[in-house]
């Protein structure tokens, strides 16, 4: 049976545990074992992204120990897969850490991508009647490159109509700090996203990162829309003939 | 104008952006039109991945040999009859100007579009030494008469909307025809034409100068560029010190890239391609100087900033970015706006006026995505930011203090275990229903318009324990 390391992400870990879970039960259902390696705490994102190396090389250190052990590392977030990416060049001087980070960088997949790539499965036989739109987040669409795997799997859900979103390109306005550090600018920005969702007349709003979701969702349920938000996980993780945790138990 | 446009802090500049709903309608659509003819060029060329590393490439490999360039783009000029003024500033360059204008006795110069005049203040120099000058792009000449700065790089009036323009015309020039865009630009046209024909010298900046040939390439719409290079005897052109190309088969590759990537034409109406004339030659301007002005770029030169000489103004950057289409280009503060302006504005003019700038960005990363020559703009955007952190005293204490508690937590998997196990009941005080209220300093500016969960009392990991002692939830749903 194959193996996985999940990297939770600190957001599904503190705020949407549902996220992990759904992850969890939608590898076991693929026949994949999971294991949490307990010492995973942040990527070091929000550090790096404000301009704090030094704080980052210290979150980045401990991922890649907590890591070292796995042949794969699975998260369900683009933008927390993306940041591993950015590992070995914020360790380009430092020979000792430096093709550890890069090991690391290699094995990491996020979900879709693991499922699509690795997995080679484009049907996970799930099913969710509606109609949903999806958010491609920034970080997992330029900085991952993964475009296509989210859609792929997403048009396999029975019951699923997917509605293109509108300006689907540009960013939702959450950018981690930047969220609370340009506060009206992002507003504007997650305003019109906000617009553009509710254009498609979705019952479900999908997105593949926690962030954004969080960003989006927040500004949703301040407005009284009913969207649904959720996390591809989740949506992916919606069978029939059992209790899992998909939308069913949110 | 020079490069800083208004006197205003960040914030209040943010606030008339955002208040300015034309602008922001004028914006968004131009983002969309030239979002959607920007990818249709770049599809036609079959291999747009290819042309933009080749693009890198050339630019690249120019800024690396930048000495040997310039040598050779001055000896080819000279060799052919021009002048030639390397300016190590913006004051130099304005100077050296100044003097030729005098020699020459000018009162009267008509300009093309140029982004690097601009940065100088070129034409504020002129006008106080007594010339009268006139741009001659339709955009810059309305906001010339109307004395306001451009809010964008190619589109110089694209806050401005056609009534808009109308007014400005009839108030400053007495116009009395309708909005209609044809009737204006023809009532400019009128004007411009007798500018052109009385300049006793012509000013234009240079998209490239061919280093092998000393020869200058403007890239334009209107064809005025092209009588500001022809009809008065003497013509200046200025130059960013880095807008060099190697030869003409580069030159090629370079507007092709940046034709498609600026405003989605294959080509623009005028690509001229030309310099100091030679005696074989009948016409042209009897008078040529280059004047390739430093003004801080040699120091970005060798600098983790470096990449930002690649650019090539094509301002595709600016048409991708969702910051820029919200606030519009005047809040940047600077003639250079968007994720470019963002890079460049700050190691031109510094971090004490511009230091908001690079925080202006959610690093989405649609201005590298567009860039034609792949420079990773949102990466140096993220460098500005590493910089203002090293410079003590430049970020507030506040966020210091939380980075630095970030690197402990993080680096410390018990300190974190111990703390989110803890954040339910920590937060408790400040969150209700589920939800966080407001009370928790930099969160307010979350939860002042978005709702934000309150940490789950079930961190997943706790879950994940039970869930293996379970076994696996499909054995559970079978069994």
């Amino acid at each position: 049976m194959m193996k996985v390391a999940l990297f939770a992400t600190c957001l599904a870990d503190m705020f949407r545990p549902n996220v992990g879970k759904a992850t969890v039960e939608l590898l076991e259902h693929l026949g994949v074992e999971t294991e949490f390696p307990d010492s995973q705490v942040c990527c070091g994102q929000p550090a790096y992204n404000t301009g704090y190396v030094k704080e980052t090389k210290k979150a980045a250190k401990n991922m890649i120990r907590a890591f070292e052990k796995a042949e794969y590392v699975v998260t369900p977030s683009g933008s927390c897969a993306a940041m591993f990416q950015e590992y070995p060049d914020l360790f380009r001087d430092d020979p000792k850490w430096h093709d550890p980070a890069k090991e690391l960088a290699d094995k990491t997949y996020e979900l879709t991508q693991f499922i699509i790539d690795v997995l080679n499965i484009t049907d996970v036989g799930a099913r969710l009647e509606g109609k949903a739109t999806y958010h491609t987040s920034c970080h997992m669409m330029r900085l991952l490159g993964v475009k296509d795997a989210p859609f792929t799997l997403l048009s396999h859900v029975r019951g699923l109509e997917v509605e293109p979103l509108p300006n689907s390109q540009n960013c939702c306005g959450f950018g981690g700090t930047f969220s609370v550090k340009m506060p009206r600018i992002s507003e504007q920005m997650v305003d019109e996203k906000v617009d553009n969702v509710l254009k498609t007349g979705a019952d479900y709003l999908i997105g593949a990162d926690s962030g954004c979701l969080l960003n989006i969702g927040g500004r949703l349920e301040r407005l009284g829309k009913k969207v649904k938000v959720m996390h591809i996980a989740e949506v992916l993780n919606c069978r029939q003939g059992g209790n899992y945790h998909g939308f069913e138990n949110q | 104008m020079a490069l800083k446009i208004n006197e205003e802090k960040f914030d209040d500049r943010v606030s008339q952006g955002l208040q300015d709903s034309f602008m922001r309608g004028a914006v968004s659509s131009a983002q969309e039109r030239m979002y959607t003819r920007r990818l249709s060029a770049a599809e036609e060329l079959g291999n747009w991945e290819e042309w933009r590393s080749l693009g890198e490439q050339i630019r690249q490999h120019v800024l690396k040999n930048l000495d040997y360039y310039l040598m050779q783009l001055g000896e080819n000029v000279s060799r052919r009859g021009g002048h030639v003024f390397f300016a190590k500033t913006g004051a130099e360059a304005v100077q050296y100007i100044k003097e030729v204008a005098e020699q020459k006795q000018a009162r009267k110069i008509v300009k093309s579009k140029s982004m690097v005049t601009e940065e100088i203040s070129m034409n504020e120099a002129l006008i106080d030494a007594g010339c009268e000058v006139v741009e001659s792009d339709l955009g810059e000449y309305i906001l010339q008469i109307d004395n306001e700065p451009p809010s964008h790089i190619v589109v110089p009036a694209l806050h401005k909307n056609k009534s808009q323009i109308r007014d400005v015309l009839k108030k400053k020039l007495g116009y009395e025809q309708s909005d209609d865009p044809y009737e204006m630009t023809k009532f400019v046209r009128g004007i411009l034409r007798k500018k052109f024909m009385e300049a006793e010298i012509g000013v234009t900046g240079c998209n490239f100068a061919v280093a092998n040939t000393g020869l200058i390439c403007l890239v334009t719409n209107e064809g005025n560029g092209d009588l500001v290079m022809s009809i008065p005897k003497t013509q200046i052109v200025v130059m960013g010190m880095e807008r060099i190309v190697p030869t003409m088969e580069e030159l090629d590759v370079l507007v092709s890239l940046l034709c498609r990537s600026s405003v989605g034409q294959k080509l623009t109406s005028y690509v001229t391609v030309a310099g100091p004339v030679t005696g074989e030659e009948g016409d042209g301007p009897e008078e040529f100087h280059l004047v390739i002005v430093d003004n801080g770029r040699s120091e970005i030169l060798g600098s983790r900033f470096q990449p930002v000489l690649q650019c090539i103004r094509c301002a595709s950057c600016i048409n991708v970015c969702p910051v820029y289409r919200h606030i519009g280009g005047f809040s940047y503060g600077s003639i250079y706006p968007g994720p470019i302006g963002a890079v460049l504005t700050p190691l031109l003019k510094g971090y004490d006026d511009f230091r908001e700038l690079p925080y202006a960005c959610s690093l989405c990363g649609a201005c590298t995505d567009a860039c034609p020559v792949k420079i990773p703009l949102h990466e140096l955007i993220l460098k500005h930011r590493q910089a203002i952190v090293e410079k003590e005293g430049h970020s507030p204490l506040a966020e210091k203090l939380a980075m630095k508690m970030f690197g402990m937590g993080t680096a410390s998997p018990s300190l974190y275990q111990l703390a989110s196990k803890l954040a339910p009941s920590v937060v408790s005080p400040f969150t209700s229903d589920g939800r966080f209220g407001k009370g928790i300093g930099p969160l307010n500016n979350w939860v002042n318009i978005r709702e934000l969960p309150a940490p789950s009392k079930e961190r997943f990991r706790d879950w994940f324990i039970d869930h293996k002692k379970r076994g696996t939830t499909d054995e559970r749903n079978h069994s």
